[in-house]
């Protein structure tokens, strides 16, 4: 693995000049290590994001600080705001405007921004948005943290609207999130989120450094000054209620559409599986070396781990749960997650959850123990060993 | 009422008159500007928004930037302004217009982008945004609404509210003590040093109605000049909020608003008019060293005192 020869920050890793005069290009290095706020940022600018809104909060604020360098260095739009609140509506007019736009907060900044977020919804404005997770409630703490998946998947703003939220586990996916977020915005015309966490924030990983440009779309509702054609408005307002209704009903119909074809998972090991394992981000990083080491010690376990968290891929946990004596929700959460997994279970399979808050993460050993104890206190399908099981008594026994 | 826009490319050109084949008529003093909408707007009678509307509508015109302007909207009785100017436009949570703006303007520097906003939106809830907004110097125009009250929620009491004034969250006047006291912001911004053109205007009769429309002129050339934001407020009517007839409520502006919110111009930095606040400019300042002694860009150090107004 090649690392960077500059420190992470100080540097465009993607960029590699060709020796003088050979007219062949220099190897890529195969791998680099980027921060995840870091390589969010450098996908985004290799995406052709257009213009850039922030404001610092930990545990984001390097994201704000790369753009803040390479923005301008590209001849693109960049601005401190004075708040998020101001943030986000940069990232409206801008999105009005035609840009293609990026906004990044962590959890008390994206509160700031729901308002923001309502309107781009409402005025059906293509912007991505990142959350880099912290812990809450109110100030909370500046640990990992996913407290904010029932705001990113149900709520912020207010009115009848939803957001596509894309959940990477590693910043390999989260590159690779970004150029699809931006994909999905335009095409259905709506503001996406990427929900990530302090830890895939923070931390560096190896990554190949080939970050994907994504051609931008022509689109009929950008405003640019009428010149030789009506005046084009971008609103949320209706004030007809039979026109609101309308306007609704267009976007209920987009968000029917994105359901239909937008959901999106991966999983481990879910070929008869007794425990279905269901984690996003960084709980499902811990929750793939728990499944690891219970199949270890000879319990069948397996990972569901949803891509989108909206829409929830709830059709396919459906199908890799039918199987499964239990299902195990693990989240940096005092249970939210578990709710849409409930949901998508439909009370076919009992469901169990296991989560740490405030930025603590739970251990591996933490979640195979969470397991055994699901596994042991359902009956099962086919019960696969006699007599009566404890969690003590479950396949591994003690660790 | 509709809402429906008119259908049409914008025609951009006025057509000729006193071609041969079409000999002029009576001269004419009084027409709709191109940019104004036919529509019936929903303004109350005696409202000044139709009028600074007007206003707008025949500056853009006579500047023959209409065609590259956008107009970004505010929550307020004026929120359906794009039915009426022919713009471009964009619609803003209630406060956040120059941030708005903001977004539109770096994206698309060569575009002309103004805001509309009441004192209500501008003055209250989005201080944060236009303050900062005027801090950067955004190359926008801001055209600032000031009718002293929230007309589109009932009449309450806003931040330029008069002390002493009745409104319906304010039965008995408003009361400085609890209440505070009217906010000058046209003034406070014209200390910015990012400001380059501030003034206030007034609706109260034709000669005022005159003086504003070249203040909103001269703020629209400044933004072509890219020198910084420009702002004018406008201290207009609310006849309904102000439970007075369309005569009184402009001869209150006269006798009573105008003495609170003095007309004139503050600042047109190009001009020479108006000294911002000595700014704490670090290195990057022309002058260089020390960051504490320096003045902002195009800041004279002397005499840098309250704003006042230059005219009358
Ligand atoms: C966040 C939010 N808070 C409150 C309102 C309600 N509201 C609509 S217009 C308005 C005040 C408008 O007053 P002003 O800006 O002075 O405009 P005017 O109607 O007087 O022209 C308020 C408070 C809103 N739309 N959004
Ligand atoms: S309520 Fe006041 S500001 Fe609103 S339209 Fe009527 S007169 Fe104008
Ligand atoms: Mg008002």
């Amino acid at each position: 693995m090649a690392v960077l020869d500059r420190p992470a920050g100080a540097g465009r890793p993607h960029v590699v000049a060709s020796p003088p005069g050979t007219g062949v290009e220099a190897p890529l290095p195969d791998r680099v290590l980027m921060k995840g706020n870091e390589a969010i940022a450098e996908a985004a600018i290799a995406a052709g994001c257009d213009a850039y809104f922030g404001y610092p909060i930990t545990p984001q604020a390097e994201l704000l600080e790369w753009m803040a360098r390479r923005m301008p260095e590209e001849g693109r739009a960049f601005v401190q705001a004075e708040s998020e609140l101001a943030a986000i509506n940069m990232a409206l007019g801008a999105a009005a405007a035609g840009a293609r736009v990026l906004v990044s907060s962590s959890s008390p900044g994206i509160s700031l921004m729901a308002e923001g977020m309502s309107y781009m919804a409402g005025s059906r404005l293509p912007v991505v948005l990142v959350n880099v997770m912290r812990g809450g409630p109110g100030l909370g703490s500046i640990g990992a943290s996913q407290a904010d998946y029932l705001q990113a998947t149900k709520g912020h703003g207010h009115g009848d609207y939803r957001v596509p939220v894309l959940a990477p586990s590693s910043i390999a996916e989260a590159i690779e999130l970004v150029g699809d977020a931006f994909v999905l915005a335009e095409r259905y015309r709506t503001p996406v989120m990427i929900l990530a966490d302090g830890i895939l924030g923070q931390a560096m990983e190896p990554v190949v450094p080939r970050f994907r440009s994504i051609p931008k779309p022509t689109a009929d509702w950008i405003l640019e000054g009428a010149a030789g054609r009506d005046p084009r408005v971008v609103r949320s307002l209706h004030i007809r209620p039979d026109e609101l209704e309308e306007a609704n009903e267009v976007l209920q119909a987009t968000y029917a559409e994105i359901t239909a074809k937008e959901r999106r998972w991966a999983g481990e090991s879910l070929d008869g599986a007794e425990v279905v394992v269901v984690a996003y981000g960084t709980a499902a990083r811990v929750a793939r070396t728990a499944v690891e080491r219970a199949r270890e010690d000879g319990l069948r376990a397996g990972l569901f781990r949803p891509i989108t968290l909206w829409p929830f891929p709830a059709p396919a946990l459906r199908e890799a749960a039918a199987g499964a004596r239990a299902v195990l929700a693990v989240e940096l959460s005092a249970g939210q997650l578990v709710e849409d997994v409930r949901l998508a279970i439909e009370g076919t399979v009992p469901v169990f959850h296991h989560g740490r808050t405030g930025g603590m993460v739970p251990s591996p050993d933490e979640v195979v123990a969470a397991m055994r104890k699901a596994w042991a206190v359902t009956p099962g399908k086919a019960p696969t060993r006699p007599g009566t099981v404890t969690p003590e008594t479950a396949p591994g026994g003690v660790r | 009422m509709t809402m429906k826009p008119e259908v049409g490319p914008l025609p951009l050109r006025r057509p000729a008159t006193g071609t041969p084949d079409a000999p002029a008529a009576a001269r004419t003093i009084y027409r709709r500007p191109i940019l104004l909408s036919a529509q019936p707007t929903s303004y109350c009678p005696g409202c000044g928004h139709g009028i600074v509307h007007r206003l707008i509508a025949e500056v853009l015109e006579e500047l023959g930037v209409a065609d590259r302007t956008i107009l970004v909207g505010s929550v307020g009785c004026a929120v359906f302004a794009y039915d009426y100017l022919r713009l471009d436009a964009v619609e803003s949570p209630h406060g956040r217009a120059a941030a708005v703006a903001t977004g539109v303007k770096r994206y698309r520097p060569d575009r002309v982008v103004f805001t509309y906003q009441g004192d209500g939106d501008l003055a209250a809830i989005g201080t944060a945004e236009i303050v900062h907004a005027a801090a950067r110097g955004e190359r926008i125009t801001v055209i600032f609404v000031n009718n002293g009250i929230y007309g589109m929620t009932g009449g309450q009491m806003a931040p330029t509210t008069l002390a002493g004034q009745k409104t319906t969250s304010s039965p008995l006047g408003r009361d400085t003590r609890t209440q505070g006291y009217p906010l000058p912001v046209t003034e406070l911004l014209s200390l910015l040093p990012g400001v380059a053109y501030a003034a206030r205007g007034c609706i109260a009769e034709p000669g005022l109605i005159g003086k504003t429309k070249a203040m909103i002129r001269r703020a629209f050339d400044v933004q072509l000049e890219d020198t910084g934001l420009s702002i004018v407020e406008v201290l207009s009517t609310c006849p309904v909020g102000w439970g007075m007839t369309p005569t009184e409520s402009m001869q209150r502006l006269e006798s009573e608003v105008m003495g609170a919110y003095p007309v004139g111009l503050f600042v047109d930095r190009a001009k020479g008019v108006g000294q911002a606040m000595p700014a704490p400019v670090g290195r990057a300042s022309p002058a260089g060293g020390c960051a504490a002694a320096a003045p902002g860009p195009g800041v004279p150090a002397k005499e840098a005192g309250p704003a006042r107004p230059a005219e009358a």
